[in-house]
């Protein structure tokens, strides 16, 4: 148990909006310390519906889920924002960075927000977490001066702020080219393996799922293979 | 919950739609200003106004009037005590309009907390006389010193100087309107026939204008001790006492004590001019409703501004949620963003509006009838201020308390399901 980062126990979802379609189906498996899994499925196949729950960001679902060891079911929404600025950080298709803001203060917001060290300490971890991914020299620009495949680097070490127990991707290569998306592999691979942090990552480029320690294959709402 | 980054992301939002909120801001900006203005202006209207009549009327008047006795010799008769007494033709007693023990009297008052003065007033009725014709007129008997401190009197006094009034023996301030008929100037000697058929010559000190033409006719102005010498009385013959209170609402219940007290007849201010409480306060309501209508127009181009924010944030707003901010923070993070527009929008306002009533207190503003206004009057009182500035939050409050709640109800996952 102490081991297992996120438990999901016969999780099921339906959508009742115009007809009711079932798109889970007793979703149950566990994740562990260190792995790195991926996802994989045709499109529809419910595999970004399941990572939405499991990011606490959808909570209409039924079955049980545990996210270290403590059980999601029972939150308020602000204890679920709770849960994911500490705990979870994540990664989408898009970058989703903020404009308005640097590059720098784009990372710094989760751990802001948390509130666990000084400002001072936020920005050195920052620029720590930028260093990591070969991006400290852009820390003072806007995200609108930068690459795709920068942008998507910010976009991690954002999620690496606060030192989350699991990164969950929603796609995180869909958007770059070949290039971009083995850099970005490769920093998932290397954070991994170097500092043993959690991976699921939903992909739908299976050269990029075969590199990872565990698949989860998904059809139809179900597991099919893990 | 630190406010500090509510606050920077705050701003950072404010910032990228700089021009925007700088049109929200001038809306509650244009709207404060014109409350203040309005405010300020109306009421300095009113006190205009009302001080035309109020101001120089006391708050309550003590005087003796003619009337006959309540109660006639035989309502004290034993015998008929029981009877129904039928009386015709009473005539009032040998009666004169002096109030008994007057001295006493304003002492009495003097030592009374609640009020803030007593002036001692004598009415005569008198003829000025223009050649061979009679003109009726009043000669108020004042004193001079009491009478300028709480009624305001050398303000009205548009020729020559009011103290002259005291310090020239037989002297006289006559109405500007029954100066113009005698043809008379300041030094001249005038005549006037009392009542009683004395005649008293007098010196005209000064000329005196209400504003109010028919009293300005016939009202003229002399000291008690020339007024006593003119109606041959003795020197604590006095028919008014004027009074004026700290606080002109109680005035109808001292009014009701004092009559009972002394002896005498009492008039309270609202009595005698309940008209003008009704004009001005309506005059007052019709300001406060237009102030606050631009307000809430106001309020609603913030409520529009801050809508579309959102539908353009509506990322932003996702990403910060999905990164740990609840809906509470974001909440805030719009709450912040409508009232610094407010704030700094009211604030703004609040100084046009000090700076255009400064603009309109110097605009001239002569009328014949209000000797004493020289520019538009502008009542600059810190209550209109402090309302604007409570309004401007509130309305601002409100205008963004709506989108706020549709802002941190926003789920995450439509938005980025959505791309």
């Amino acid at each position: 148990m102490s081991n297992k980062i996120l438990i999901s126990k016969n999780i099921c979802k339906s959508f009742h909006d115009p007809i009711t379609v079932q798109v889970l189906n007793n979703i149950s498996f566990s994740v562990e310390k260190g792995e790195f899994i991926s996802v994989i499925g045709k499109s529809g196949c419910g595999k970004s519906t399941l990572l939405y729950i499991l990011s606490t960001m959808d909570t209409d679902y039924e079955g049980e889920l545990y996210i270290d060891g403590v059980l999601m079911r029972e939150k308020k929404e602000k204890e679920l924002a709770r849960v994911r600025n500490e705990k979870i950080g994540f990664v989408f298709q898009f970058h989703y960075l903020l404009n308005e803001f640097s590059v720098l203060k784009n990372v710094m917001l989760p751990g802001l927000k948390l509130d666990k060290y000084s400002e001072k300490e936020i920005e050195h971890r920052a620029y720590e977490k930028l260093k990591v991914l070969g991006i400290e020299n852009e820390a003072l620009k806007l995200p609108n001066q930068l690459s795709g495949g920068q942008k998507q680097r910010v976009a991690i070490a954002r999620a690496l702020i606060n030192d989350p127990i699991i990164i969950m991707g929603d796609e995180p290569t869909g958007n770059l080219d070949k290039k971009n998306s083995e850099i970005v592999f490769n920093i998932f691979k290397e954070l991994a393996e170097q500092f043993q942090q959690t991976l699921l990552i939903v992909t739908h480029d299976n050269e990029f799922a075969a590199r990872t320690n565990r698949i989860i294959e998904m059809q139809d709402g179900q597991i099919i293979k893990m | 919950m630190k406010y500090k980054l509510i606050a920077s992301i705050s701003k950072s939002l404010l910032f990228a739609r700089l021009k925007q909120t700088l049109v929200a801001a001038i809306g509650v900006t244009f709207s404060i200003t014109m409350f203040i203005t309005l405010l300020s202006f109306m009421s300095g209207l009113n006190t205009l106004l009302d001080g035309l009549i109020l101001n120089r009327t006391a708050h309550i008047r003590l005087y003796n009037e003619i009337k006959a006795s309540d109660q006639q010799p035989v309502d004290l008769s034993e015998k008929y005590k029981d009877h129904h007494n039928f009386v015709s033709s009473v005539k009032p007693r040998d009666g004169k309009e002096e109030i008994h023990n007057s001295s006493a009297i304003i002492r009495a008052l003097e030592d009374d907390e609640r009020v803030t003065g007593v002036a001692p007033k004598i009415m005569a009725q008198v003829f000025y006389n223009v050649g061979s014709i009679d003109i009726t007129g009043i000669i108020n008997g004042i004193d001079v010193d009491e009478e300028s401190r709480l009624f305001f009197f050398k303000d009205y006094v548009v020729g020559g100087n009011y103290i002259d009034l005291k310090n020239t023996p037989n002297s006289i301030i006559l109405g500007k309107g029954a100066a113009d008929k005698m043809l008379a100037n300041i030094g001249d000697i005038i005549q006037v026939t009392t009542s009683k058929g004395d005649r008293v010559q007098l010196k005209v000190v000064g000329f005196f204008q209400s504003g109010i033409q028919e009293i300005d006719k016939v009202q003229s102005y002399a000291s008690i001790s020339t007024t006593q010498k003119i109606l041959g009385v003795p020197n604590s013959f006095i028919t008014d006492i004027q009074v004026k209170l700290t606080n002109v609402l109680d005035a109808p219940v001292i009014a009701k004590e004092f009559a009972k007290k002394f002896n005498v007849e009492a008039v309270d201010i609202q009595t005698a001019n309940s008209q003008f409480e009704t004009g001005s306060s309506i005059r007052t309501l019709i300001s406060y409703a237009v102030g606050i209508t631009l307000l809430i127009v106001a309020g609603f181009g913030i409520y529009n501004i801050l809508n579309m924010m959102i539908y353009e944030k509506m990322d932003s707003i996702a990403i910060l949620k999905a990164t740990g901010f609840s809906g509470q923070d974001v909440n805030n993070i719009f709450i912040t963003i409508a009232l610094s527009i407010g704030i700094f929008g009211g604030a703004l306002g609040l100084l046009f509006g000090y700076g255009l009533c400064n603009v309109i207190e110097h605009i001239p503003f002569n009328t014949p009838s209000l000797p004493t206004v020289k520019t538009y009057p502008i009542n600059y009182n810190p209550k209109f201020y402090l309302i604007g500035s409570v309004f401007s939050i509130i309305t601002t409050y409100l205008a963004g308390y709506f989108p706020s709640r549709k802002a941190s109800k926003i789920d995450p996952v439509i938005i980025i399901r959505g791309k």
